[in-house]
């Protein structure tokens, strides 16, 4: 089974014009910043807006083009809300049912069939509840049921964690993963959470500004920023310029030493943890060695995040330890060095 | 009333509160101050008060199915429909509303009188009359209070979130479906807080009902109807009459409120 879509359609300023393919028994992710497009492009897969342009295509089956639209009931999909949007008047199990019924199915076989699909997703002895009763990863598990108890050809997945606590996110995302990989259809998750993408996903498409701007495998994606908006996701600094062998001119000005040869446009993508501060300029090998300024320090865990400015803008994680030894405090003045085999460098 | 006033409250706003209080609430009391009360068992045995009773009930309940038959539907139209010109029929359907009833009958009299628009082919074909039945009661009825139903209706859809639609819509259901299991039930507070508003408004219609309907005991008359034919022969039966409306009134609305609004009703329009 197999999902190819071109979505064109313009929302108030915002023209959204990507391409998607997703394969048989495939996970396909859609990461973006909010407001990128990506739930417009879920609904117009689902059937819920019409696109201005474009074609959805699953099993060679149309279900949009310039001359037909197949209305949302008529689609084999199921759709995963943010918020799980369960039918309050309804109970678990009616709520699960609910596709079964609507397509004609009877309600004694309709309820009994809900039945496995509750156990699936460790809901047993629920199913007499009302939505209001459940917590909130519950109803989410419900949610993810409902959508699924028909076997529909597509699954749509549009933030379905953002709404959850820490924790349960967790539990979710570990029982998501079980559920996607038994699933044989084409599944889309729209997410904003690279972990998402990374734990959840084949293949990831990152959106921004209704464009696709990077394609490939979470792996690729995490290693390969091409934007600062992934870069930034996955924790790299990404710094476009021009290879000249042994070094990179870079776009915004300044030199940086790499470790293999390169030519034309490359990106430069650095590790905060592989960044070093001193107050002193450091003596010794390092070539790679700048006079930055500190604008800002965050504590993430058990090391600060220090955003530098000047010749090259960079981001350090230094131990909590060590930047209170360095004394430092927004403003102050230090050198920061990084190691030409540390620094990463592709073609743009 | 029981509660202390609030000492937060200024005083330009508490003396007019108060007064609105008094103003509403005052000729109720009267009402019941004034009640004949021991020849009250007597007025209430009279043929007449059951038989206009019963009417009222009969046609104010039969105005509301109507209502609600073709009120639900017309509130979705214009609540989630699409069709172009809503804003026009919604401000035709409103029209009603701010009409006085009076000129609603004679309007109503226009078109189903015999000799009105529908009311002459209806006559000369099918032999049936309108005007001066039963069936022109509830129609007049209709007409003055199924507006009512429309707007409460219409705003509890708009309040209700429409992502259960697309819930719906994605799961299988076809628009009809969606609305009997899902719109429908989402809505059931706001329908019934608009039913009861329409019966209420119902059971005290009078002008387009003695327009329209006339006044003959037992096919027409209705309790507001027998309140002013009381009043300019006897005073005291005007008073009973209009106490066991008020009573039937303040009942229903309790009852209702009770059993269907329950959990302090969110559409506040019922209160």
């Amino acid at each position: 089974m197999t999902l190819e879509a071109h979505v064109v359609v313009q929302r108030g300023s915002l023209g959204v014009d990507v391409e998607l393919s997703v394969g048989d028994g495939e996970v396909l992710a859609v990461l973006g910043p909010n407001g990128a497009g990506k739930s417009t492009v879920l609904r117009v897969l689902a059937g819920l807006l019409p696109p201005d342009a474009g074609r959805v295509v699953v099993d060679q089956e149309v279900w949009d083009s310039t001359d037909r639209h197949v209305p949302p009931h008529q689609r084999s999909l199921g759709m995963v809300f943010q918020d799980h949007l369960l039918f309050p008047h309804l109970s678990i199990t009616e709520n699960v049912a609910f596709g079964l019924r609507s397509r004609g199915m009877r309600r004694v076989p309709a309820r009994a069939a809900a039945g496995p699909w509750l156990d699936r997703v460790g809901l047993a002895g629920l199913g007499d509840r009302r939505p209001g009763e459940l917590s909130g990863g519950q109803a989410q598990r419900a949610a993810l049921a409902r959508a699924l108890v028909g076997d529909p050809r597509v699954l749509l997945l549009d933030e379905p964690m953002s709404a959850l606590d820490a924790r349960t996110r967790l539990a979710v995302r570990a029982e998501l993963h079980r559920h996607l990989g038994d699933y044989a259809g084409s599944a889309v998750l729209v997410t904003h959470d690279p972990i998402d993408a990374m734990a959840l996903a084949d293949r990831v498409v990152v959106v921004e500004d209704g464009r696709v701007v990077q394609a490939g495998t979470p792996a690729e994606v995490a290693r390969r920023p091409r934007t600062d908006y992934v870069a930034r996701l996955v924790g790299l600094v990404l710094l476009p310029g021009t290879g000249t062998g042994a070094q990179v001119a870079l776009d915004g000005g300044g030199l940086v030493a790499i470790a293999e040869d390169a030519a034309g446009p490359v990106f430069v993508a650095v590790r905060p943890e592989s960044v070093a501060l001193y107050l002193e300029r450091p003596a010794g090998s390092p070539r790679n060695v700048w006079p930055l300024r500190l604008v800002a320090a965050t504590p993430h865990g058990s090391v600060v995040r220090c955003d530098l400015t000047g010749e090259v803008p960079l981001t350090a994680d230094v131990t909590a330890t060590s930047f209170a030894e360095l004394g430092l405090a927004p403003g102050a003045d230090v050198w920061a060095s990084v190691k030409a085999s540390e620094v990463a460098v592709y073609t743009r | 009333m029981r509660r202390r006033p609030d000492p937060g409250v200024p005083l330009p706003l508490l003396v007019p509160a108060l007064l609105a209080v008094a103003f509403l609430v005052l000729p109720l009391v009267g009402l019941v101050v004034r009640a004949p009360w021991s020849s009250i068992g007597p007025q209430l045995a009279q043929p007449e008060v059951g038989q206009a009773l019963r009417l009222s009930l009969v046609t104010a309940s039969l105005a509301t199915v109507v209502s609600l038959v073709l009120g639900v539907p017309l509130a979705w139209v214009l609540a989630r429909s699409r069709i172009r010109g809503r804003s026009v029929l919604r401000a035709l359907v409103t029209v009603p509303l701010v009409l006085p009833p009076v000129v609603g009958g004679v309007a109503l009299f226009l078109v189903l009188g015999r000799n009105g628009l529908l009311g002459r082919p209806l006559y000369e074909h099918l032999g049936i009359t309108i005007p001066f039945t039963t069936t022109a009661v509830v129609i007049a009825e209709t007409f003055v209070a199924m507006p009512f139903l429309v707007i409460s209706v219409e705003g509890a859809l708009r309040a209700a979130d429409a992502r259960f639609e697309d819930a719906a819509a994605t799961l299988g259901a076809d628009r009809w479906t969606t609305f009997r299991r899902v719109t429908l039930p989402l809505v059931a507070p706001g329908i019934a807080a608009g039913a009861v508003l329409c019966w209420a408004r119902a059971l005290g219609e009078f002008g387009a009902t003695i327009t329209f309907a006339g006044n003959f005991p037992g096919t027409t008359q209705t309790m507001p109807l027998a309140v002013y034919l009381a009043l300019q022969r006897d005073p005291e039966a005007a008073i009973v009459l209009s106490l066991v409306l008020l009573a039937v009134s303040l009942g229903t609305l309790l009852l209702l409120r009770d059993r269907w609004l329950g959990r302090g009703s969110g559409q506040g329009i019922a209160a």
